[in-house]
């Protein structure tokens, strides 16, 4: 499994209020909430964002609030990977759960910028960044959340053990 | 090795003699809860995987953000989460009318408790630390998963230790205390972490300052916020509930990444400037500045809507006006508490002082709904975060502080010291 896109570069304390406004939460729809992805922050984001584009940011990306909505919504506007140096915690086993990959890596966080070419690869756990000829290893992901994404999230990962 | 009162809560959850730090562990859950905004969304989620809740009492569902019904989503949001709670037979949904905001509803009906291992989609969920519980935000698929199963994986989180120390000063309460506490670490300086309180200095504060504390542990960016179970929250509990309780103490050798020492005879009256709640400033700071003009006060919140909140906010109010430039919001975060406002008089100081009191929600907090902003606008607020456009216009301006200041600020018209409001 990989990732390859174009960067969307972010600072520090990147927060759910400013993934997704509170404004927009009175829906769950996917499609809709991706229509205004990081609207308070950098209104240009989901109008420009191809499929496969990745965001790197600084420390404690996702901090702030419970909202599943936030991963939802950078995942339905087509973000195929987020790399920072750090996450929140919430956001970071959201994410998981919903199946968006993200890989902490404080290294590419500062190597990488805006509009770069980069690819991931998320079984080495390998940053490449094809505009500039650099890499970084990024932290992979442990093997309990190894099974969980491989059975597609928490929810068939739920139901398999169930079964 | 010794484990701290997470670390112990955690593993009797998970069935284990002892957890280390980076333990993966499947632990049981004793209360599972969401709201109207994350429980809609977890409903189709819990329908991939079961038909019934693991346990209908221990699943509670509260219509707390958006209402009431802030618009026609909101409303089909509320009935979709009416709707479940119906058919699921959940002893506890709290309607309109009997509802208050979770995180002081869920102790003060007594159904949160010390020793348990709680999970909330919300994630000011770590308030019911205060009462000496495991307890932690997580999001919609974890939380359907927790409806489901009554079980979910944790990573076994490590810890640092707050000694509080000394007596805090009449005007400082818990408010003062954690937005300090958030301003010495930042708001990443607990990450993954649990936040566990100890110390002399803990006598000196009543529960709702320990809510409070607790609530804004994730400001921080912890896991969860924890503090000893002592008389004041045994009589608590034994006030409020007719469930049993489990003290767990943290071991004399358990291990903990860091050690911070909080005098809080020397903690001032402090705001969180925007756009980060770890952005704190002293009031004597303050006061060196120009002067902070306002538009906007809002008191309650889970943060700071509770009975002494109120009363604290009241007592600087009283036989004074809010500014004319001020619309001051007051917004009691339980029916309970709305009641005893009444019943002290307390409602009648903050509406002869001109402040508008309005039914239990989270309300201007996330931006929702009663108290939004314009381009521009300035308010000081009870609430727990200071993010850019989180009350409104992305151009708004949020500062976070506690009632008292909040009181005085609304008075003044622009941040202001409650030690200098004088009594009228």
């Amino acid at each position: 499994m990989r990732a390859l896109g174009h960067v969307f570069k972010y600072g520090d304390n990147v927060d759910t209020d400013v993934i997704i406004p509170a404004r927009y939460l009175n829906s769950f729809d996917g499609k809709e909430l991706a229509s205004h992805a990081m609207v308070d922050i950098d209104p240009e984001f989901a109008k420009k964002v191809q499929p496969g584009d990745l965001i790197v940011a600084n420390k404690n990306f996702g901090c702030g609030s419970s909202r599943e909505h936030a991963p939802l919504c950078l995942k339905e506007a087509g973000v195929s990977c987020v790399i920072a140096e750090t996450f929140a915690r919430i956001f970071y086993r959201n994410a998981i759960n919903i199946g968006l990959p993200i890989i902490e890596c404080p290294e590419a966080a500062r190597g990488i910028e805006a509009g770069d070419e980069v690819e991931v690869d998320f079984d080495s756990g390998k940053i490449y960044n094809r505009t500039k000829g650099t890499e970084f290893q990024g932290q992979a992901f442990p093997e309990f959340m190894q099974k969980l994404i491989a059975a597609g999230g928490l929810v068939n990962y739920t139901n398999n053990k169930r079964k | 090795m010794g484990m701290t009162m997470t670390q112990k809560i955690l593993a009797a959850h998970a069935g284990l003699d002892s957890v280390v730090p980076g333990q993966l562990i499947e632990a049981k859950l004793d209360v599972v809860m969401a709201n109207d905004i994350t429980g809609p969304m977890a409903v189709p989620v819990f329908n991939q995987m079961a038909d019934k809740v693991f346990d209908k009492e221990k699943v509670v569902l509260v219509p707390d953000h958006f209402t009431p019904n802030k618009d026609i989503k909101s409303a089909e949001n509320s009935k979709s989460i009416r709707e479940f709670s119906k058919c699921q037979c959940l002893k506890h949904y709290f309607e309109i009318g009997q509802m208050g905001i979770e995180h002081a509803i869920l102790p003060e009906k007594g159904i949160v408790v010390a020793g348990e291992c709680i999970i909330g989609a919300d994630s000011h969920t770590c308030t019911y630390g205060a009462l000496g519980a495991f307890s932690t935000g997580v999001g919609t698929t974890d939380i359907a998963t927790g409806m489901a199963t009554g079980e979910l994986w944790f990573k076994v989180p490590s810890a640092i230790k707050f000694v509080l120390s000394g007596k805090p000063s009449k005007y400082v309460s818990g408010k003062d205390i954690i937005l300090h506490i958030i301003g010495r670490i930042g708001v990443d300086g607990a990450l993954y972490k649990s936040m566990e309180f100890v110390g002399d200095g803990i006598q000196y504060l009543s529960m709702d300052d320990r809510f409070t504390m607790a609530n804004m542990a994730i400001e921080a960016g912890a896991k969860n916020g924890i503090f000893p179970v002592d008389e004041k929250a045994e009589n608590y509990m034994k006030e409020h509930s007719d469930k049993e309780y489990t003290i767990y103490t943290a071991d004399d050798d358990a291990q903990y990444d860091e050690v911070v020492e909080v005098d809080l005879s020397k903690v001032r009256p402090t705001v969180a400037f925007p756009h980060l709640p770890g952005n704190a400033h002293t009031i004597d700071e303050i006061e060196t500045m120009e002067p902070i003009k306002i538009d906007q006060v809002v008191i309650g919140s889970c943060t700071n809507g509770r009975m002494e909140d109120m009363r604290r906010a009241a007592a600087v109010l009283k036989g004074h006006k809010v500014h004319p430039d001020v619309r001051a919001l007051v917004i009691p975060a339980t029916q309970k508490i709305y009641l005893q406002c009444i019943e002290e008089g307390i409602v009648t100081t903050f509406i002869e002082a001109g402040c508008a009191f309005n039914t239990p929600s989270c309300g201007p907090c996330m931006g929702g709904h009663m108290g939004v902003m314009a381009a521009g606008e300035k308010c000081v607020s009870t609430t727990n975060r200071n993010f850019v456009g989180r009350m409104g216009h992305v151009d708004s301006l949020i500062y976070l502080a506690s009632p008292e200041v909040a009181a005085a600020s609304a008075i003044a018209g622009c941040i202001a010291n409650p030690e200098k409001v004088g009594d009228k």
